[in-house]
């Protein structure tokens, strides 16, 4: 029922306690998102999520294993998979090849059969293409295929950040704020894309600012502030906490 | 708006757009004076007074003529309009293209049979230096891990083939696997420390590598003989035949700098190399689709260093001497420069750029003397008008941290 | 026999400590690995040669030879300032956008560049400094040692004082400020161009004097001194912590140390060898250096 759960996460960068003992699970096949101000420590949570920081403290299990120690490698082989906030694609290569490197540890072949090239080292590179071009379609970006990623404009790069993650054929899909510099028809797009994600059977995870938007589309909420969880729950229970009105309402004077 | 109409209406006699002229042309002699000037006075102590003003002289002459020369777009731009430039890619060249292919191979193959053993020697060592650049090509283009010792492992698959010839007897043939062995693990020994520092780093480690590597060498007398280098290494023998001749390496050469290209290609175009450029592009998002960073450095090391050791046992074979001189820092830059000029990341760019730094000195005999001056300034003149070499590799060299 | 050569290595380290303020002080600014930074040193030497022999000519060595060498110093200063400075302008300012290789490989350019010219305008052959000084011997504490040694690492303990006095400075607040953080100085109304070439010019002045003292010292100079000092140097960088001033000193003074009691007590012959295995053990174990701090990169 729940293949993610992290118990009492910290993170400190020096003095900065940028998490602070946050626990929480996540419902398999659900949409989850995370929302707080600028700073509160969302993609942190991310970061050690995914291997790419070490987390101070804490531990996080992931279909029955301690993951908080691995490498961003081997959480991704297990099946996490993460768009991140500023983009972080491959510019020079492909919107192709893109989403084949992506299924990097879903074909495996040595050296000695890429440069031998026999039948079945054939199929299986045709197989990632086609794979390939599935999550390009997916995505709405087959029509791309053959440019470079770093040419691409900004909302559909944003996409190949997703499409790419999904290469990877995650249990989990964390998206870093989807939808950051988009404008509202690009948004509303995204958030259907973002439920087709989850009509693959995948788990998702957002990381968004807007809280309209994530009340409309996930089942589960988590709102950190400062790096502390101050509450989570269904949309409602968040929407009505006290403490999630008063750290929005005090954001929101101070825009 | 307002004022510009006023100060029109004000001068009677030269319209606005002269005055602005002259006022330009004024500010360029200034400039084209000071810069002059600067330049004369840099030159001074090692060139004296007169040449210092002959510099200034010139200097001040040409640099307007430069100038409204650049006017036209800035040097890269202008650079990219000479016909073709631009789209200087594999395109560019339609006999190297399918159909065109096995005449230009045939050109190649018919080649020792129409050139003077001069020029025929000038080939053979650019073949030497190609394997060399293809092979840092894989680690410096690909995987973007700058490398400047890449001479030491030049000089590990010299040496291997050298001592084992002269100590142990042993042929060319069973040697030239060794080779590439020991320049591979020697890679590798440094590579698994090494690969966990921020690129710049482990630029300086690859080059202190290069340097104990050359002073043991100069040093170690009773392995390596020292800076007098180990002479009487055998050439190839094929059933007893000697194969020293210079047609053979020209052969053996191309053959391989074939089969290499081919093997190179194959390897880009797959996981492993789709993975090295994912590292280059951006490190963590490669992680963070599962790419083993460091796994797929490593490769990239010893895979480079793989060509360097062929490369080695060539040159020792060829030469039938090796010594130390010929694995300096300067010949890790040398082989860099050729990865840089042809366009990083390509591997028609490192043929070209091997093709070209060695050929390019023994065609302008005169500037010989020259020759390191001008890789230097044209180093720096590549990073910034064309950091993308000639036949456009990527933008520039882009590394991790 | 070991203290004669702690000052031995306390010589060589005080050169090293002045040359590799130079590369942490740019490293710190721009993060750039100067690699020509060594041959500024080598311009030094050879521009004290030339000064001090037009001083010569001149007849003034002979009339009064501390200010013909005041003098020597002096112009040898301006003039690798000038150097630096105009090396940054032309070579590094136009990469400051590019990807970090590309001013690295720029450098290595520019590093080639003025061995070349050098070689190429006062020949491939030692050159002799044409006056020898401070030859003098002085006992001190039974360790033998002459006026010049003396006269070295009492001039570099003063620049080092100097540069550490100018960090408190307005300028050198700026300096320090824009290392930290170039677009917030920016924001401050710091003007970073103007920081960086300072950068520059202070470097190479403090090469320049360096380079003055290593030829004086071992009286020879050849145009390939710079590589290996420029290496040796930023090892001592590194080794202190790279972007560190008083790292740059204690890794220098640490540096020349290892090296003359090498030297002195494993073989000579492999004395260039130490530097870089010192640098290749400090970068596996603690690539931040002694003094350097640690930091994580954001994602
Ligand atoms: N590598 C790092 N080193 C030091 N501090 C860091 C590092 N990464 C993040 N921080 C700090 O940790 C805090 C949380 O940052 P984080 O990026 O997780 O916030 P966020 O919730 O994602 O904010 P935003 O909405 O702006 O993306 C911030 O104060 C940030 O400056
Ligand atoms: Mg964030």
């Amino acid at each position: 029922m729940f293949v993610l759960e992290a118990r009492e996460l910290t993170k400190h960068f020096g003095g900065l306690k940028a998490l602070e003992a946050v626990s929480f699970k996540v419902k398999e096949g659900a949409i989850h998102s995370i929302i707080g101000p600028n700073g509160a420590g969302k993609t942190t949570l991310f970061n050690c999520l995914t291997g790419v920081t070490r987390p101070t403290r804490g531990s996080i299990h992931f279909s029955g294993q301690e993951i908080s120690r691995l490498q961003p490698h081997e959480v991704a082989e297990l099946g996490i998979a993460r768009t991140f906030q500023n983009i972080r694609l491959f510019p020079e290569m492909t919107v192709m090849e893109n989403v084949m490197v992506a299924q990097h540890t879903r074909t495996k072949y040595g050296l000695l059969s890429a440069v031998l090239r026999g039948s079945s080292f054939m199929s299986k590179e045709r197989a990632v293409r086609e794979k390939g071009f599935e999550y390009l379609e997916l995505m709405g970006l087959e029509d791309h295929a053959e440019a470079l990623a770093g040419n691409l404009p900004y909302g559909s790069q944003r996409r190949l950040e997703i499409a790419r993650a999904l290469a990877t054929e995650p249990k989990i899909i964390l998206l870093d704020e989807p939808t950051a510099g988009m404008n509202p028809m690009e948004t509303l797009e995204v958030m259907d894309l973002i439920r087709k994600v989850k009509g693959l059977g995948k788990t998702v995870i957002l990381i968004e600012h807007d809280m309209k938007l994530v009340m409309g589309i996930s089942e589960w909420i988590l709102v950190l502030d400062h790096g502390v969880g101050i509450a989570e729950g269904s949309p409602e229970e968040v929407r009505n906490d006290p403490l999630v009105i008063e750290a929005y309402l005090g954001r929101e004077t101070t825009h | 708006m307002k004022g510009v109409v006023q100060d029109q209406a004000r001068s009677s006699r030269k319209s606005i757009a002269q005055r602005a002229r002259e006022s330009a042309g004024r500010s360029v002699m200034l400039r084209s004076f000071f810069i002059a000037a600067w330049a004369a006075l840099l030159f001074l102590p090692f060139h004296g007074i007169r040449s210092a003003l002959v510099l200034f002289a010139g200097i001040f002459a040409g640099l307007p003529v430069m100038q409204s020369a650049m006017r036209l777009g800035g040097p890269g731009e202008w650079m990219q309009r000479l016909p073709g430039f631009r789209a200087f890619t594999l395109r560019s060249f339609p006999f190297l293209r399918t159909s065109a292919l096995p005449v230009f191979l045939l050109a190649l193959f018919v080649l020792p049979f129409t050139l003077k053993d001069y020029y025929l020697d000038v080939l053979v060592m650019s073949g030497i230096y190609m394997l060399l650049a293809l092979g840092l090509n894989v680690i410096v283009g690909f995987t973007g891990l700058l490398n400047l010792g890449f001479a030491a492992f030049y000089a590990i698959g010299a040496y291997t083939y050298a001592l084992l010839n002269t100590k142990f007897g042993l042929g060319f043939w069973p040697s030239l696997p060794l080779s590439a062995v020991a320049a591979t693990l020697s890679g590798l020994l440094l590579a698994v420390p090494a690969l966990r520092l921020r690129g710049d780093y482990l630029a300086i480690v690859t080059l202190g590598f290069g340097e104990i590597l050359r002073i043991v060498l100069n040093n170690w007398d009773s392995l390596t003989n020292g800076p007098n280098g180990i002479s009487g290494i055998a050439p190839p023998f094929l059933f007893g035949i000697s194969l020293g001749s210079l047609n053979f390496y020209y052969y053996l050469v191309l053959g391989l700098v074939l089969l290499s290209v081919l093997i190179i290609r194959r390897v880009k175009s797959s996981r492993v190399g789709r993975a090295w450029i994912a590292i280059r592009e951006n490190e963590i998002a490669a992680s963070s689709v599962g790419v083993n960073v460091t796994r797929y450095k490593l490769y990239a090391f010893a895979f480079g260093t793989f060509w360097a050791g062929i490369a080695g046992a060539l040159f020792a074979a060829k030469m039938r001497f090796v010594s130390p001189e010929s694995f300096t820092f300067m010949e890790s830059v040398f082989i860099l420069s050729m990865v840089i000029l042809g366009g990083i990341g390509n591997i028609y760019g490192a043929l070209a750029g091997a093709f070209i730094l060695v050929l390019l000195p023994e065609a302008l005999r005169d500037v010989q003397m020259y020759r390191m001056l001008l890789l230097g300034a044209g180093l720096v003149l590549l990073m910034i008008f064309r950091p993308q070499g000639i036949l456009g590799g990527r933008k520039g060299v882009r590394i991790r941290g | 026999m070991l203290l004669q050569q702690l000052i031995n290595g306390l010589t060589l380290g005080g050169v090293y400590a002045i040359i590799a303020l130079g590369y942490t002080m740019v490293y710190g600014i721009l993060e750039l690995i100067n690699f020509a930074h060594g041959e500024i040193y080598m311009l030094g030497a050879y521009l004290g040669i030339i000064f001090l022999g037009i001083f010569t000519s001149l007849g003034l060595t002979a009339a009064n030879f501390p200010l013909a060498l005041l003098l020597t110093v002096l112009m040898t200063v301006l003039f690798c300032s000038a150097y630096g400075f105009t090396m940054e302008k032309v070579a590094y300012k136009p990469l400051r956008n590019a990807p970090r290789l590309s001013p690295l490989i720029s450098a290595i350019g520019v590093s080639i560049f003025l061995q070349n010219y050098v070689m190429l305008t006062q020949g491939a052959t030692d050159k002799v400094f044409p006056y020898r000084y401070g030859e003098t011997h002085i006992r001190f504490l039974s360790v033998d040692l002459t006026a010049l040694q003396a006269a070295i690492i009492i001039t570099s303990a003063l620049l080092m004082t100097g540069l550490h006095l100018f960090q408190k400075t307005r300028m050198g607040k700026a300096m320090r400020a824009t290392a930290q953080d170039k677009t917030m100085a920016a924001l401050v109304g710091i003007n970073v161009d103007t920081i960086i070439s300072m950068t520059f010019i202070i470097g190479a002045g403090l090469a320049a004097v360096a380079g003055i003292m290593v030829a004086s010292y071992y009286g020879i100079v050849n145009y390939s001194i710079g590589y290996m000092a420029g290496i040796k140097a930023f090892t001592a960088a590194v080794l202190g912590g790279i972007g560190s001033i008083p790292g740059a000193m204690l890794g220098g003074i640490l540096l020349g140390l290892i090296e003359s009691i090498g030297a002195a007590y494993i073989s000579s012959e492999y004395k260039d060898v130490y530097a870089f295995i010192v640098l290749l053990i400090i970068l596996l174990i603690r690539p931040s250096g002694i003094l350097g701090g640690y930091s994580e990169e954001k994602v």
